[in-house]
């Protein structure tokens, strides 16, 4: 893949109050914005585990954009807050990865504010087209790989990969 | 480039996918045909059996396809591709349940409002539909069948707002024989409907359809009616808030006063009412704001009342016959618990100094809509004399001015909807009771409801000059004969096509309705989301206008958007008849997505403690292990997220499901994989 073909795949984490029903909005007032991004839908942005993030970016995404509510909007009071607060820690962690935190974007979007997500997509989308496609370690220590373990699912994801959950 | 790394263990499940057509609203930006035949080859070996497309999935016969499907080919699991789940989820879940699945086991992946809507290019469409296809098939494998949780529903309801909105919810409930706690901030319920002299269409006299109104509310057996008040906090969840609300002190025994209005009477003190009388007129400091006010205690103004500014007065105690008057009254801090909260908080109007090319606050003769029903109200600081601000003058020249404060880029770009017709109904008072020439400058005429069109035919006849053009300005400089001493309203005729300078003795300006300066302190409050500018945001904008996002608050009246009575009293009436189809249900099924500590797996570190703010964790010192409170949890997943034991597991959105979504998401990316492979 070259850059200049370089279509980049990107994670949106919405949250079901605010953002996720900005996208929403943003469908139904027909606006447009490029189709590289693919949306989970999670309760609150709260609820955002730092390994999902990770888990998107050694899966094959380029970049993930992480919504929720304003601060002080959140449904559940303050959650965006600790949402916020791990945002902050992952981007440091990809620096350590040798990877440029850039490639991680929160954005605050109320539910009226379809045209706010359908404008920070398309200029997320940008930016990671600029950055180019991920590439482990290229800024600095080597790709971390499973087989070492030392990736980062394996050093940031203990409970959600190694361990059983219960149904 | 694959993202499977093929070492996946064998899925056992039976998938269905749906892939919906919506009309052409999918289907032409989305090659419907093409996701379905790809996700039944593509996907065979993650447990897709079956994949449809169909021209509505949500229509009856779409629902049965899915439900003989899953009873014929024995389906395990249901994906919908189709529109938002915000819309649908429902729909679909129900009909798995008809079958005999557990409707947990059915995800909605929206392709329209996430795909189609937004996307042109039908290649990168189709292909960010499949792999949304692909993200719900990986998380469905992982969901578990769930029974929903049940809750009872207490049948005593919240409104807060005492406009007419809010009168009209609390005596629909009321009357159905249910308990009705009404919170109003100011000494008196009625709203802004209070203040007006005659109501459009009608000019019927608000004062003699809204007095018994309030008298109902007040004397409800069904009704607590809390004015003077305001909620300070809004605990638990539908079926049952507990609402903390401070009923400020008035100063005045209710038990004891009879409302005899002696106090009133012989209190030193006035101010100038800035709330009921817009500023026209006078009140005491201690005071009901009208004489009909619901109910009839006074409340004391400590911040203008003599006593509490110079330790000496007490004109009022020494006057009341029943001892009522209570110089040493605290705050009440008041405790309810309710099932469903309403919310009709109205609106404010339009600051028209914002305007400052109108003049108003610095022209003596610009008044504002709101002075205006003062002005023309029997019971107003005029007795209904309209008169200048001299408090004496006739007018012989009036002008009204439309649309202040609405639709228009500098201030709001909604239409007030009220404005045009409050404006017609002044041309007509003012022609009808000074003879004076009135005109009223509008840019669009709006008078769409029932019998409105009519009045303003009525209105013309009358003779009132109608000029059709944004005014540019108000101004007391004269320039040609004839304006000496007059407001000259400086505007483009754009029917005439020409400038003109209309001189007059007094200029109303119509302003605009906004959102309560307040509204997204009390969403907040409240938990509902209100729109950028302040108005509070409804489930569905054309389905479910008075029902909001969050269960069990419901909205009414202009606090949703600005509208006339009759709107805010069928809002009213639907909130009304929303909350009591709940209260008569008993009890309420709640989605099951609640967090649970796995006991064994808890390190009792009690990071979470603090992070849930619904204080629904707690720490057994015995067992040295954190439990969630089903009943206090809602769900948000925050703990879930934080736990550095992976000991706490997020029903409904657990750790397998988000991260199988995302590697289905990633499955495939643009440019690859179009054609099945
Ligand atoms: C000048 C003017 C003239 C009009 N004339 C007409 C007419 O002739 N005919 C017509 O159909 N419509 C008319 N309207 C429109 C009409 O006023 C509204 O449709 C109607 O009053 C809306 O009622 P409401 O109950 O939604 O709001 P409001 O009347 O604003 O009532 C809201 C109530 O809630 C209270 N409140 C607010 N916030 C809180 C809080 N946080 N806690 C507790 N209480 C709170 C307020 O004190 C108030 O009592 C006119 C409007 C204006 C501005
Ligand atoms: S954060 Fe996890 S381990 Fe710590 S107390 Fe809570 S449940 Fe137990
Ligand atoms: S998921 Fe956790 S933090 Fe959120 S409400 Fe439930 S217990 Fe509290
Ligand atoms: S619900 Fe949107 S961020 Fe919490």
């Amino acid at each position: 893949m070259t850059t200049d073909t370089f279509e980049p795949t990107i994670i949106g984490f919405t949250c079901n109050w605010c953002s996720y029903r900005a996208a929403d909005l943003a469908g139904t007032a027909r606006l447009k914005y490029p189709p590289n991004i693919r949306l989970i839908r999670l309760m609150c942005s709260g609820r955002l585990d730092p390994t999902f993030v990770f888990k998107a970016l050694s899966s094959g995404a380029d970049g993930v954009m992480i919504t929720g509510c304003h601060p002080g909007e959140c449904h559940y009071l303050e959650q965006n807050y600790k949402a916020l607060r791990r945002f902050h820690l992952i981007r440091r962690t990809l620096k350590g990865f040798g990877v440029e935190p850039e490639r991680v974007k929160l954005v605050w979007a109320s539910a009226a504010e379809g045209a706010k997500f359908a404008s920070e997509t398309a200029s997320f989308i940008e930016e990671i087209r600029s950055l180019g496609p991920l590439n482990w370690g290229k800024s600095g220590g080597g790709r971390p790989t499973t087989e070492d373990g030392d990736s980062p699912s394996s050093v940031l994801r203990p409970q959600s990969e190694t361990e059983e959950v219960p149904a | 480039m694959t993202k499977h790394n093929g070492s996946k263990p064998e899925v056992q499940e039976r998938i269905g996918v749906y892939v919906c057509h919506c009309g052409t609203n999918i289907a032409g930006t989305v090659d419907v045909a093409q996701v379905a035949q790809w996700a039944a080859s593509r996907l065979k070996e993650r447990g897709v059996v079956i994949a449809r497309d169909y021209k509505f999935m949500c229509s009856s016969l779409g629902q049965e396809l899915i439900e003989k499907d899953i009873k014929e080919q024995k389906l395990t699991r249901v994906v919908v591709a189709a529109c938002s789940p915000h819309l649908h989820e429902r729909t679909f879940r129900t009909a798995c349940a008809r079958a005999g699945l557990n409707p947990f086991l059915c995800e909605m992946v929206s392709i329209r409002e996430q795909v189609s809507w937004v996307h042109t290019n039908k290649e990168a469409a189709t292909i960010k539909a499949q792999a949304a296809v692909s993200g719900g098939v990986e998380r469905v494998i992982h969901h578990e069948p769930l029974e929903p949780m049940t809750v009872p529903i207490n049948p005593a309801t919240l409104v807060v707002g005492g406009g007419i909105a809010g009168i009209q919810a609390a005596l629909e409930i009321a009357d159905a024989g249910y308990h009705v706690y009404m919170v109003e901030r100011e000494p008196s319920i009625g709203g802004h409907m209070a203040q007006f002299d005659k109501t459009f269409p009608t000019l019927d006299c608000a004062a003699c359809i809204l007095t018994p109104k309030m008298v109902d509310v007040g004397g409800h057996p069904n009704v607590t009616l809390l004015t003077w008040s305001e909620v300070e906090k809004v605990e638990g969840y539908v079926g049952s808030f507990n609402v903390t609300i401070r009923n400020k002190a008035r100063h005045v025994k209710t038990d004891l006063c009879t409302g005899c209005g002696i106090c009133q009477e012989k209190c030193p003190k006035k101010v100038v009412d800035e709330v009921y009388e817009a500023g026209l007129g006078y009140r005491k400091a201690i005071y009901t704001p009208f004489p009909q006010a619901v109910p009839k205690f006074p409340v004391m103004d400590v911040d203008n009342c003599i006593y509490f500014e110079k330790g000496t007065c007490k004109a009022c105690e020494k006057f009341c016959p029943t001892n009522a008057i209570d110089f040493t009254q605290q705050d009440e801090v008041i405790n309810i618990e309710v099932g469903n909260i309403i919310l009709a908080t109205g609106y404010d109007i339009f600051d028209a100094r914002r305007v400052s090319h109108y003049g108003y606050g610095r022209l003596a003769n610009v008044f504002t809509s709101l002075e205006m029903e003062r002005l023309t109200n029997a019971a107003g600081p005029t007795n209904g004399q309209i008169v200048l601000r001299d408090g004496k003058t006739t007018p012989k020249a009036v002008g009204i001015i439309h649309c202040v404060g609405s639709r228009d880029r500098n201030f709001n770009n909604h239409c007030s909807v009220i404005c045009c017709m409050q404006s017609l109904k002044f041309a007509h008072m003012v022609h009808e009771r000074t003879g004076a020439i009135v005109y009223n400058f509008y840019i669009d005429m709006r008078t769409p409801f029932k019998d409105y069109d009519e009045f303003y035919q009525r209105v013309l006849e009358e003779g009132t000059l109608f000029v059709r053009g944004k005014v540019a300005e108000v101004t007391d400089a004269a320039r040609l004969p004839g304006e000496e001493g007059k407001l000259i309203v400086q505007v483009e005729d754009t029917l005439a096509g020409k400038q003109r300078r209309i001189p007059v003795d007094m200029v109303i300006l119509s302003v605009g309705l906004e959102p309560r300066k307040d509204s997204s302190e009390t969403a907040k409050l409240f938990g509902i989301s209100c729109s950028a500018n302040g108005w509070f945001i409804e489930k569905h904008p054309k389905l479910d206008p008075v029902a909001t996002m969050t269960e069990g608050i419901y909205i009414a009246g202009c606090a949703q958007g600005p509208k006339d009575i009759p709107a805010s009293v069928s809002q009213g009436a639907a909130a009304a008849a929303r909350v009591l189809g709940k209260i008569q249900q008993k009890e309420m099924a709640l989605e099951p997505i609640r967090a649970s500590v796995i006991e064994e797996k808890c390190s009792g570190c009690r990071i979470c403690n603090d992070l849930c703010p619904f204080n629904a964790i707690s720490f057994h010192e015995d067992t040295m292990v954190s439990e969630v409170n089903a009943a206090l949890c809602q769900g948000c997943g925050t703990c879930v997220a934080a736990c550095p034991a992976g000991a706490i597991y997020g029903t409904g959105f657990n750790n397998e499901q988000v991260l199988a979504q995302i590697e289905g998401l990633l499955l495939l990316n643009i440019g690859e994989e179009a054609v099945p492979a």
